[in-house]
């Protein structure tokens, strides 16, 4: 046996090591790469979450033109509730607008919930059998969506989103949609 | 002797395989299908793919509300008439490859496709080379080797009788 080949387990251990350092640092398994990235935001027409009484008026993807942020929410959903303060102080702060998909609720607590907590939203679209989260490819709540202008998806979050979410990804997302806003309606006037 | 090492054997066996059915038939709902084509279409593909949210548990066998939700899904589209292919796509198209047992080949998950092959060629080689080494000390004897046997063979049975 050549000398070299003394060292042919050790290299085969360091190459094993490096892969699962590499396996092993990957995102969350749980996070999946979403598929809808550039893909136009489904079609839908569904009932808007109306006033306690009031007839609900019926809503569809025309009326989600960007930039703006569409969450999808419930209250049956712990991560919805740490979320909302978060989603409340974006609005506050930064004026992005904020349109909730209220998936697979009850109306009745869904309204109580925005009594109660404050409403960050627009609307809400009445997602109650989760038809469209299904065209969404939504498989947990909460997950949020940020549409540009033409009605697009740019930026997928599954999970809350916290200050650091919103600093790190989705912020920068808003500030280039707001600047290629201004670049396109520049020439216009 | 032998036959309760072999009941043990089935045993075991048996104990590999209950845990796997027992996985696929954990959820239940009663759908309406128009006849017995549909409804085996239907079983095969909610075994076929992958429940979004779970790790490894595929639509069939998934408890979660997601996986319920995509089953009625591929009835509905069932029902539609749309065709298996139509039905994978749609949840591609929705849930990415993640859905997918069998991820598709593409220049990105190419070493992912020949990866077994090539660990495969590898392992053969190194198989191959072992043999070719392991039949080198093996190697019928030379003139001179054969001489030097014979005279030590001849010396033997002398040193023996001293």
């Amino acid at each position: 046996m050549s000398r070299a080949s003394l060292f042919i387990p050790l290299t085969a251990f360091v190459v094993i090591v490096a892969l699962l350092y590499a396996g092993f640092s990957l995102n969350d398994p749980h996070q999946l790469p979403s598929a809808l990235i550039g893909k136009p935001f489904p079609t839908f027409d569904l009932p808007a979450l109306s006033a306690e009484g009031s007839a609900a008026a019926r809503v569809t993807q025309s009326d989600i033109r960007g930039p703006v942020l569409v969450n999808v929410w419930a209250t049956w959903c712990p991560t919805c509730r740490a979320e909302h303060a978060e989603l409340l102080r974006i609005h506050d702060e930064s004026g992005l607008r904020i349109i909730g998909i209220n998936y697979k609720d009850n109306p009745a607590q869904a309204r109580l919930w925005l009594a109660q907590l404050g409403n960050p939203y627009e609307f809400n679209v009445v997602d109650a059998d989760g038809t469209l989260g299904v065209d969404l490819g939504v498989y947990g709540a909460p997950e949020s969506f940020l549409i540009d202008a033409s009605g697009t998806i740019v930026y997928k979050r599954v999970g809350d989103v916290n200050r650091r979410v919103w600093q790190e990804e989705i912020k920068p997302h808003v500030d280039v949609l707001a600047k290629s806003a201004a670049a396109a309606g520049a020439p216009h006037g | 002797m032998v036959e309760p090492r072999i009941a043990t054997l089935l045993l075991m066996l048996a104990l590999l395989v209950v845990p796997l059915r027992a996985g696929a038939e954990g959820a239940i709902e009663a759908f309406q299908f128009d006849d017995a084509t549909q409804e085996a279409r239907y079983r095969a593909l909610t075994e076929e793919f992958r429940c979004p949210k779970c790790l490894n548990t595929n639509l069939a066998g998934s408890d979660a509300p997601i996986a319920a939700d995509l089953r009625s899904t591929v009835h509905r589209l069932i029902l539609e008439g749309a065709t298996d292919q139509a039905i994978r796509d749609f949840l591609q198209a929705r849930y990415g490859d993640f859905v997918l047992y069998d991820p598709p080949l593409r220049r990105d998950t190419l070493l992912l496709w020949l990866a077994p092959a090539l660990l495969l060629a590898v392992g053969l080689a190194m198989v191959v080379v072992m043999v070719r080494r392991r039949r080198g000390i093996a190697e019928p004897l030379s003139e001179v080797e054969r001489a030097q046997l014979d005279e030590l063979l001849r010396d033997s049975p002398e040193k023996d009788a001293k």
